[in-house]
């Protein structure tokens, strides 16, 4: 691999960048892997990064039925933050978030981490006391986190609506100063050219159509490129995963459905930092080139066709004019949908299951940007070693059984 | 996406509440061997990626429990009846 850096820049620059070799190869499926990952997202693409790095296993693919990045990792907002309210899940978004932090060097790739700081607002009586309450749970954990009052709102983000009579007044907000954006597609294709290099296949256009077993064993893939024999299995499909396992005759506890997100055209610099308004479902951000990026709420219906409802939009669109007035005459370049993978707790599925081979990570929902490194990070762990990585374990599958929820629906009621 | 309530006729989907698949049975034993059906009933989806039957609830309108035959993957709709009906008949 030819390692990117100034020189290599400028050396290239003499030939008019002509000469750049291909980040990652496109290799024809081989018959036999030792594992095989299901999904080219960011999840998928770090797990292949990490099982061969940190696990020495090369012999592996990942097969992708689209282009690599192009589901969720392609279309989000690209939050990060971890300060969730549980013990588990601060757990796995900490690591997650302080793998992004060099992130970039780790893979020589520019992932454009940017911890902005990241401020969910307090517009209710109820949210303040709630993110009390995270804040609490976070302080223990030890995370850098701390609750502001309206003055800093305003101070940190000038073109806030800080009027005491707004239909939701600004109470206060809870921040996370390293918290922030990253570039999705960057972090995508920064673990297929690292993942590439250390010798794994990425398989592009290759649809995974069906599970061979044997047993209770898993023996292989059925795909649009052919048969590819394996004995591991990792689908990491986000709202395609229950479609996939099923194939192997297993059910999961999630429902996929549309979330949809909005830029604007681009302008001068207007804010410098994340903003969540979990009350009225919406939250922006700005690009570095100019354009404000807007999230809202999924919607409320199951969808596999990645075009969600229009008034989805209109109600985040509204909440935010409200809560940012000076946007109101911003044209909207863009909408998009991603199909997402929501579980009753709001908590990913990171897990073996009762079929041998067969391991599984989704359930990631609306929030799975921010948690790319870390899961990849355990879930590569899981797969080599056939047992939950510690911090992989309490995501296990058979929590709904034992009733060991891991509740986030509170700390991450909106979108994100 | 429109549907067409029995009594309103065709309104927007805004004004309607989904409640997903229509198809579950609660089951009706307590007893602790049936653990699995309740966890299936309470947890496990069938996420059909294609035609379902599902529970609307016409909010927005003459509140009136309804069951809709949807494809997940183009949203068309080719069946709306009661809850009522759907429960009595076992289709759309
Ligand atoms: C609009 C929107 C905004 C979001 N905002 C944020 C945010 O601000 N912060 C945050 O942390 N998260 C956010 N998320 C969530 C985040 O995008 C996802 O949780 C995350 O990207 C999931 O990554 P993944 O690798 O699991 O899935 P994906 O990136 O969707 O990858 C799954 C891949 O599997 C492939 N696939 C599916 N079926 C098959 C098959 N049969 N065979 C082969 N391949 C298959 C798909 O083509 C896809 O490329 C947002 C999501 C959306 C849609
Ligand atoms: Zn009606």
């Amino acid at each position: 691999m030819n390692r990117y850096s100034i020189f290599s820049l400028a050396r290239n620059a003499v030939n008019y960048h002509k000469d750049w070799e291909k980040a990652w190869r496109s290799p024809d499926p081989r018959p036999t892997y030792d594992a095989v990952i299901v999904g080219a997202g960011g999840h998928g693409l770090a797990t292949a990064y990490y099982l061969a790095k940190e696990h020495r296993m090369t012999n592996i693919a990942v097969l992708e039925k689209g282009w690599l990045g192009g589901g969720n990792t392609g279309r989000n907002t690209t939050i990060i933050r971890s300060n969730y309210l549980q013990d588990e899940s601060i757990a796995i978004y900490e690591l997650a978030r302080s793998l992004y932090e060099d992130l970039s060097q780790e893979l020589n790739y520019n992932t454009m981490f940017s911890p902005r700081g990241v401020m969910m607002m307090c517009q209710t009586e109820h949210e303040l006391r709630a993110f009390k309450r995270t804040a609490h749970a976070n302080r223990l954990a030890g995370l850098d986190c701390r609750m502001i009052d309206r003055a800093e709102v305003k101070r940190l983000c000038p073109i806030i609506n800080d009027s005491p009579r707004a239909r939701y007044p600004i109470l206060g907000a809870y921040y996370q100063p390293r918290g922030g954006t990253g570039r999705h597609d960057a972090v995508a294709w920064g673990y297929a050219r690292g993942a590439d290099d250390l010798g794994v296949d990425i398989i592009q256009n290759c649809e995974v159509t069906g599970i061979t077993r044997e047993g209770d064993t898993v023996t292989g893939v059925q795909t649009s490129k052919g048969y590819i024999k394996t004995n591991k299995i990792a689908v990491v499909a986000a709202g395609n995963t229950s479609a996939i396992v099923e194939m192997a005759g297993v059910g999961l506890p999630v429902e996929s459905v549309c979330l949809q997100a909005l830029v604007s055209e681009p302008i001068k610099p207007v804010i410098d930092c994340v903003v969540m308004a979990n009350t009225v479902h919406g939250y922006m951000s700005q690009s570095d080139k100019g354009e404000l990026v807007i999230g809202g709420g999924a919607d409320g219906y199951n969808n596999y066709s990645q075009r969600g409802a229009f008034t989805s939009l209109e109600h985040t669109v509204t909440a935010l004019v409200e809560t940012f007035p000076i946007i109101s005459r911003l044209r909207m370049m863009r909408i998009w949908g991603g199909i997402v993978d929501m579980t009753g707790d709001r908590s990913p599925i990171i897990s073996m299951t009762d079929v041998k081979g067969l391991y599984v990570n989704c359930g990631w929902g609306t929030g799975g940007f921010k948690s790319i490194p870390g899961s990849g990070f355990v879930f590569a762990d899981t797969i080599a070693n056939d047992r939950p990585h510690p911090i992989a374990e309490p995501f296990g599958l058979n929590r709904f059984l034992e009733g060991r929820l891991i509740d986030e629906s509170v700390a991450a009621a909106v979108a994100h | 996406m429109r549907i067409k309530c029995p009594y309103c006729g065709e309104r927007p989907n805004e004004e309607f509440t989904c409640l997903g698949d229509a198809s579950l049975k609660r089951p009706t034993s307590n007893e602790p061997d049936t653990m699995d059906e309740w966890f299936d009933y309470v947890y496990i989806r069938d996420n059909l990626k294609g035609r379902m039957h599902e529970h609307w609830h016409h909010s927005g309108g003459c509140r009136s429990w309804l069951v809709v035959d949807r494809d997940t993957e183009t949203h068309e709709i080719f069946g709306v009846t009661t809850a009522r009906d759907y429960n009595a008949k076992g289709k759309v």
